[in-house]
């Protein structure tokens, strides 16, 4: 189906249907319950599931092919997200022209920083794109203020000009974003039992946008674009003997995840119509690389699951406060309880960040392949537990080691 | 005139900083060929060092004073720090006053403990990575060392003052025959370049010329032959990890009254030593401290009132376009050596 063989075509199918469901799959306990606060399946949290869904695909179409460590990603998403707000503040309130000059904006400006940094690889190009992202926000921090506002934001005003719409309702208010009429804060709510589901317009178009981001990477990791890209990362000194230049392949590919990043703070920017500079630090484009790592770089699925999981865990975690933990633990004796209490407590809430550096560093040191190695890991031990047979390490992720004489 | 000097006055401090902390990076990315994105958090340790210290010496119990009242007309609570109390006021005070500064002799086994604890316990597993994973896994160290302060020290930044003696400012154009009050220098910049200076020249001296110096040098050079040649080169560089974190720490334990230390400074400054350690030629400890100052005093210059009215925003973005353009035009960075990292 679609140019996919049987394998990819379950993937895709199994993506859809996540993201189709996951108003259901992400609210599995009833409202009101004492485990309603492990729930995400409010829009809000949804949609930056998916945004970052889509932001990871498109850095992982650059780190996990070509092997090219981008520290500045933030800055194209930052870029995407003025854009769009300029289009809502000028043009209309409709997301598309939005979206469009988003990815537009943040293309022109990965080819530009693309096409300096990767005069250079490895670290070296790392710390390039580094300090093109730390130029763009610091700029957009103090001289670009006519366009970026600076610390506040930008924002929508009640005297926006908006050519093809309103500069304001008939109640005098900002209107909304929507997309052909339908208000991407439009929610319906569908209440079964004790259970409520949240089905919100603007996480839907977001869904759907990062299936398409997510089939159209499939697409690249099985195309002969993909073969050369992963080329370029197992040897680009063999791929230059043979006579190709990599770089427009490896350019290409990072305008494309580029691309990827603009389209995110488009959406982020029509979901909620502000952008601010803060979307651009440095810090921004390491969550990024937190996301694709803790997936899975170089997989498929590996970026959306870990963005979800990072999104997911930021939220929940950072909800569990002591009184939560007390609840969990009252059935312990009271030392006992408070002594685990004092033991976690460093580690949920505002402590979040300090849990998931730890699990970062211990995905890094012994999961390289992140989430998706791991669930490969577990299936093969599963497997030889139950056919008592070995199945032989991944060859795609194993490669022989060659023998070396001398380190 | 006097404007340049004040401008390149201002710009030794920053250029101090950078230079310390860009010196251990190239010592930790020279010896152990490891890149190091940790190293910002072993700054803010240092700083935070002298938090502790200064913490420690104000800790103090409380006296009831009969003789005065408070404005309700009870006895007032007066608090005693232990220091004053064990070695009399006037030198407990002093203790107290002098808290940063002594922070150098609290600071310097923790931070070579630290540092020993992360080769050891961490990146000793990462030499035969690659790179990326370096980065990836010192990123989440620093991500973890930084949340660890917040936990104990909150968010907010923590005012630690020099000592009082070195409070106000020098005026140092007098002496060149200036105009009074033109070019003036607050005493602790002062010190902290005049400290700076006194570490990378004893670094260079312990490299240059003791006998371990020379091992490590020759290390640096080419491990292989000196292992071949029965010499434990591991345990050395172990070691040099050790120095590498103390001097990142001591230049935050100095400059915690420059500015006051909060849990992300050492990501701030990270990102900056990096582009300071390519700038100066990865490897090259020379080519570090001369990129150090050679940025701290160029940002200086970028943020004069007449530069930024011609190139509005240029103090915001003098180091990374000086970065970018280096990198593009001379791979190896001002004085890196032939044949370290170049790709």
């Amino acid at each position: 189906m679609l140019g996919l063989d049987k394998k990819d075509t379950t993937l895709l199918l199994v993506v859809i249907a996540l993201a189709m469901f996951a108003p259901f799959l992400l609210n599995p306990f009833p409202s009101g319950s004492a485990m309603a606060q492990f729930n995400a399946g409010y829009p809000d949290l949804m949609q930056r599931f998916v945004i970052f869904g889509i932001f990871a695909i498109g850095f992982n179409i650059l780190f996990g092919l070509t092997g090219y460590l981008s520290f500045g990603h933030a800055a194209f998403l930052g870029v995407g997200s003025y854009s769009a707000v300029w289009m809502f503040k000028l043009l209309s309130m409709n997301v598309v022209p939005a979206i469009l000059l988003a990815m537009v904006i943040a293309g022109l400006f990965s080819v530009l920083i693309g096409f300096v940094s990767l005069r250079r690889s490895g670290i070296y190009f790392s710390i390039l794109t580094l300090a093109f992202a730390q130029m763009s926000f610091n700029l957009a921090y103090s001289v670009l203020t006519p366009i970026t506002n600076g610390e506040t934001g930008l924002q929508l005003t009640l005297d926006d000009p908006r050519v093809l719409g309103q500069s304001a309702t008939d109640q005098g208010g900002i209107p909304v974003t929507n997309f052909f009429g339908i208000e991407m804060r439009a929610t319906h709510t569908l209440d079964v039992g004790a259970w409520s589901f949240d089905f919100n317009a603007g996480y839907y178009l977001c869904a759907i946008i990062m299936i398409f981001a997510f089939y159209i990477s499939l697409r690249i990791f099985r195309s002969p674009f993909g073969l050369m890209l992963r080329a370029v990362k197992s040897n680009q000194q063999r791929l230059n003997y043979t006579g190709l230049n990599p770089k427009p392949y490896t350019l290409a590919a990072f305008i494309i995840s580029g691309m990827y990043a603009g389209l995110a703070g488009g959406l982020m920017a029509s979901m909620d119509p502000l952008a601010g500079a803060e979307r651009m630090q440095w810090t921004a484009s390491g969550e990024v690389v937190l996301m694709t790592i803790l997936g899975g770089a170089g997989t498929l699925i590996g970026p959306v699951l870990g963005a979800g999981f990072i999104k997911y865990f930021e939220n929940i975690f950072s909800k569990i406060n002591d009184n939560v933990l007390h609840q969990w633990f009252a059935f312990l004796p009271d030392g006992m309880e408070d002594t685990l209490v004092f033991l976690v407590h460093p580690f949920v809430g505002k402590g979040w960040h300090l849990t998931l550096g730890i699990l970062f560093m211990l995905v890094v040191t012994f999961l390289p392949g992140g989430l998706v190695e791991g669930g490969q890991r577990l299936s093969r031990l599963l497997r030889r537990g139950r056919k008592d047979e070995d199945a032989g390490p991944d060859p795609e992720h194993h490669p022989k080691e060659t023998p070396h004489v001398a380190e | 005139m006097d404007a340049i000097l004040l401008q390149i006055l201002n710009g030794l401090d920053k250029g101090s900083a950078y230079a310390l902390i860009a010196l251990g990076l190239t010592l930790i990315f020279g010896t152990l060929g490891v890149v190091n994105f940790a190293h910002g958090a072993l700054f803010m340790l240092g700083a935070f060092c002298s938090v502790t210290l200064s913490r420690l010496l104000t800790l103090s119990f409380e006296t009831i004073d009969e003789t005065k009242t408070d404005f309700l007309g009870n006895p007032m609570k007066v608090k005693t720090p232990y220091v004053e109390a064990w070695f009399g006021p006037e030198t407990g005070a002093a203790i107290i006053d002098w808290a940063v500064p002594l922070s150098i002799l609290f600071a310097i086994p923790i931070m070579i403990s630290i540092g020993f604890a992360m080769e050891r316990g961490l990146i000793k597993h990462f030499y035969k990575r690659p790179h990326a994973d370096q980065i990836l896994v010192t990123f989440g160290l620093a991500i973890v060392l930084q949340e660890i302060i917040k936990y104990f020290f909150g968010a907010n930044p923590i005012p630690t003052p020099a000592p009082d003696v070195f409070k106000g400012s020098f005026d140092f154009g007098v002496l060149l025959g200036f105009d009074p009050n033109v070019i003036i220098y607050p005493y602790w910049r002062m010190v902290y370049f005049l400290f700076a200076m006194i570490i990378i020249g004893g670094v260079f001296a312990f490299l240059q010329f003791t006998t371990f110096g020379m091992v490590v040098r020759a290390g640096m050079a080419d491990r292989e032959t000196v292992g071949l040649l029965g010499i434990d080169i591991d345990k050395r560089f172990t070691m040099m990890f050790g120095l590498a974190a103390a001097v990142a720490g001591l230049a935050g334990v100095m400059y915690a009254p420059i500015n006051s230390p909060n849990y992300h400074m050492g990501m701030d400054f990270l990102v900056l030593s990096f582009v300071v350690v390519v700038v100066g030629g990865m490897g090259s400890l020379p080519g570090a401290v001369l990129a150090g100052f050679l940025l701290g005093i160029l940002e200086s210059f970028a943020s004069m009132t007449w530069v930024k009215s011609i190139l509005p925003g240029i103090d915001q973005i003098i180091i990374y376009l000086v970065a970018i353009i280096i990198l593009l035009t001379r791979p190896r960075g001002l004085m890196g050596r032939k044949g370290v990292m170049e790709d």
